[in-house]
């Protein structure tokens, strides 16, 4: 029976001639996401800034944000949201964190609930007081950074030192771009944000060190081989695995995306964005060429190719 | 690569056998897992986002636990230097420590022993070999300064969280929920999870009073009103009405302490009719009551809860019988909730509330719908996939990614972990993962046979090769997955886990399951070509 081949064997694609412009891209989209996250601004949970979520369902009809908006407003708890979520008749309310330490975010859960009476089923209901959203943020920032450096520690054992480094930039790049998606399309950045940060990390380095794998294994037998072809060779012969593993990845997400409902869809836009578009291009037109700016690969001139 | 001992075959089959049956326990009903030995009903516990129910954080008021500690230093300060019979001219709370002024012309060297003796050597897990509960220090000029340790402090800290959690359990328990979890979270926190509850604001109620109530005379030598212009007399201070805020001169001492009560129940007045709490004391109690109230006949008597003034009846006749009645215009409820917080005890420190987080069953319910159908659909395209892609191998690929998925389950069951909606994604998220490892193995085999190696060579060297590869590229992942268990809470955490979990199964079944089924398959059919 004919099978799907969705990469045809022996494919001589040049990724490598694409580094004089690949690289300048990246810079330019680094840089517009870093630019992004100062100026734009993350769209923190409460998780990290404090304050209080509530997301109620009206219990006849449709939601009127608008005079919900105004009940609430009069209770004089200062910024607050209201947004549609999921279905018309499904509001979230944020309230930003209340002066006067931990007991008045309390405060502020009674008044609303006063206020919105029996109109409402409470769905959910989030109070994170400031002593806990300071924690959790330094937890978040000190755990990327502790995963970052175990991993690099992890490659250096494995591989050359240019192979960990090579591979580092290529992923805190991707968690850049990540990061600057998240700021310009305002993902609701809380605790299972990081948690698809550092699953999209881990699994672009799944992608990454399969490719270096292969480079590894090529430039112990090629010995003769220049660089770009030698890489151009690598990731050619490992381009049908990674299409074919890229897309079940993508439709095991695109289930979650369509089909998990709004509690995890800011998780899964994030990890979609991260795993499927960025980690791709990274793996393929930063980890690889940047190993010859690494200086892998010279001083071989010695030695035959092995067949 | 592709020879399997039968004791191998036997071996890999039996436990992957194993744990997938560990995950029965989960699909039967309880009537019917009852009865089956401990450690086959272990299964998995459905998170708060899934079940729905209240997880609150408290934190215990550590300042309040040391301020109460060093009144107690000073308390038994006072009654050391008097049972010596030495003399002291200025005695209180500085800062973090108790200094003491010894009068002119006695004993140092005995008053320094007997403070010495106050310190006592630490014996908690805390405490290093040695070291002891006080520091006393001579400054000079007769002043000593005692200091209690920092071990000593975490000590009392630790004892109040202990005792915290006895007093939430008997508090919660009244509420009639199912099993609530009730653990010391850190040094000073604890979490209580109550799977269930909808509406916490009554659990929150009980939680945050400390619950602490007193029977103190009035002071009558000033009113109120001159009290609060020109200060209350040294003995006694100002508290205000529970209900009205209007201000009491209080007696500081307490007369009879709260601690003796044995029972409270709520009740009903039985000439107002307005709802009440009856109370009785034990028999120290009983003895104090009827003591103080045989000397104050036709004085006002305050009962004070948390510092507030619930009532402040007049004695009429002293009351022997150690049993009495408090109403401060409560309502039904009111006398419910104080019978409760009586009958519980007082908390050593006040309980804040530095978070919660409440899920509706609806939301539960929904997300566990919504969860089960992710699941299907996105196995399902990828089942598809594999098979349009591979063919008879995409089959192999498939049973033993079905197999994994179980296993999850299995290991799961067996550390009775809890499942997160994020958790859940963690599991769709593996079955993409877990067919890499063999997409890895097939496209090697593949590429094998284009060199022009013999079709079981192809497949040996294909396994050979790319198991290396798989072990690697895994083990990135599972480092960022135990990083996020460690950071991680609740949802965020059951995610870590069932990542973790399902690398680890992915890996062992990329090197056994997924080789064996080939292996036996190249034995049965003798292939004349790799049909990939």
């Amino acid at each position: 029976m004919r099978l799907l081949r969705i990469v045809p064997d022996d494919t001589k694609f040049d990724f490598m001639r694409f580094r004089r412009i690949s690289f300048p891209i990246s810079a330019v989209l680094s840089i517009i996401a870093i630019a992004l996250y100062f100026f734009h601004g993350l769209n923190f949970g409460i998780d990290f800034r404090g304050g209080t979520l509530i997301e109620v369902r009206v219990k006849a009809g449709e939601a009127d944000l608008g005079k919900m908006r105004s009940t609430l407003g009069g209770l004089g708890l200062g910024e607050f949201q209201l947004q549609q979520f999921g279905s018309p008749q499904d509001v979230l309310i944020r309230i930003s964190q209340q002066p006067g330490g931990e007991l008045a975010q309390q405060a502020a859960v009674a008044k609303v609930r006063q206020a919105l009476g029996d109109e409402v089923e409470y769905r959910r209901v989030e109070v994170v007081g400031p002593r806990v959203s300071g924690e959790l943020l330094s937890y978040g920032v000190i755990g990327l950074m502790l995963a970052i450096a175990s991993i690099f520690i992890y490659l250096w054992f494995r591989f050359e030192w240019q192979f960990a480094l090579g591979a580092m930039i290529a992923n805190v790049h991707d968690l850049v771009l990540t990061i600057g998606f998240m700021s310009l399309a305002q993902i609701d950045f809380d605790l299972t944000s990081i948690a698809a940060l550092l699953t999209i990390l881990g699994y672009s380095l799944n992608d990454t060190v399969v490719i270096y794998d292969r480079i590894r294994e090529m430039l112990r037998r090629y010995k003769k081989m220049p660089m770009p072809d030698l890489l151009n060779a690598s990731i050619n012969s490992t381009l049908s695995r990674s299409v074919i593993t890229h897309v079940t990845v993508t439709l095991a997400l695109l289930a979650l995306l369509l089909f998990g409902g709004q509690a995890i869809h800011s998780f899964t836009a994030t990890m979609m964005f991260g795993v499927v578009l960025v980690g791709t291009y990274t793996s393929i037109f930063i980890a690889a060429p940047i190993l010859i700016y690494l200086g892998v690969g010279l001083g071989r001139e010695f030695g035959r190719d092995e067949t | 690569m592709l020879h399997f001992t039968p004791l191998k075959t036997a071996a890999t089959l039996l436990t992957a056998l194993f744990i997938c049956l560990c995950a029965v326990p989960n699909f039967l009903p309880e009537e019917t897992v009852k009865n089956w030995p401990k450690w086959a009903q272990r299964h998995i516990v459905l998170g708060l986002d899934l079940q729905g129910g209240s997880h609150i954080l408290l934190e215990v008021d550590s300042e309040a636990v040391r301020k109460e500690k060093l009144q107690a230093l000073l308390d038994d300060v006072r009654r050391v230097l008097r049972d010596a019979r030495i003399g002291y001219t200025g005695l209180s709370v500085r800062g973090n420590a108790v200094e003491v002024r010894l009068r002119e012309g006695t004993d140092q060297q005995q008053a320094l022993a007997k403070l010495r003796d106050l310190s006592q050597p630490l014996t908690g897990m805390l405490a290093a070999t040695g070291q002891r509960s006080l520091e006393v220090t001579d400054v000079g000029n007769g002043l000593f300064r005692l200091t209690p340790t920092p071990p000593a402090i975490l000590e009392r800290i630790r004892q109040a969280v202990e005792q915290s959690i006895q007093i939430i359990e008997r508090r919660v328990n009244e509420l009639g929920t199912v099993e609530p979890l009730i653990q010391r979270q850190g040094i000073d926190r604890i979490l209580v999870q109550v799977p269930g509850l909808q509406d916490p604001t009554r659990l929150k109620e009980l939680l945050g009073k400390t619950a602490k109530l007193d029977f103190r005379l009035v002071d009558a030598t000033v009113t109120p009103q001159q009290a609060q212009q020109s200060g209350a007399p040294a003995d006694a201070e100002i508290l205000l009405g529970a209900k009205q805020r209007e201000p009491y001169v209080i007696k500081k001492s307490v007369a009879v302490s709260g601690g003796d009560l044995t029972d409270a129940q709520p009740g009903f007045d039985q000439r107002s009719g307005e709802p009440v709490v009856n109370f009785r004391f034990n028999s120290n109690g009983a003895r104090r009551f009827a003591q103080i109230t045989q000397e104050n006949v036709g004085r006002p008597f305050a009962i004070v809860l948390d510092n507030q003034v619930i009532s402040a009846p007049v004695i009429r006749e002293p009351i022997i019988g150690g049993s009495g009645q408090i109403s401060g215009g409560f309502t039904v409820q009111e006398a419910n909730d104080l019978s409760i917080l009586l009958r519980a005890g007082a908390l050593p420190a006040p309980l804040t509330i530095i978070e919660e987080r409440t899920v509706g069953p609806g939301l539960g319910q929904d997300s566990i719908e919504k969860g089960k159908l992710a699941s299907y659909v996105g196995s399902a395209l990828v089942i598809v996939f594999m098979l349009v892609t591979y063919g008879l191998f995409g089959l192999f690929a498939n049973i033993a990614v079905a197999i994994n998925v179980a296993m999850i389950f299995g290991i799961l069951s067996l550390l009775n972990a809890t499942l997160t909606l994020p958790g859940i994604a963690g599991i769709v998220l593996t079955v993409g993962i877990a067919v890499d490892s063999n997409v890895l193995i097939y496209e090697r085999i593949r590429e094998e046979v284009r060199a022009g190696r013999t079709p079981i060579n192809a497949m040996d060297a294909g396994f050979a090769r790319a198991l290396a590869t798989i072990l690697d590229s895994n083990i990135t992942t599972f480092i960022a997955a135990a990083v996020l268990f460690y950071i991680g809470t609740g949802p965020v955490r059951g995610f870590a886990v069932t990542l973790g979990i399902g690398i680890l199964t992915t890996v062992f079944t990329a090197f056994t399951l997924t080789r064996l089924i080939v292996a036996y398959w190249v034995r049965w059919r003798r292939p004349q070509r790799v049909p990939i």
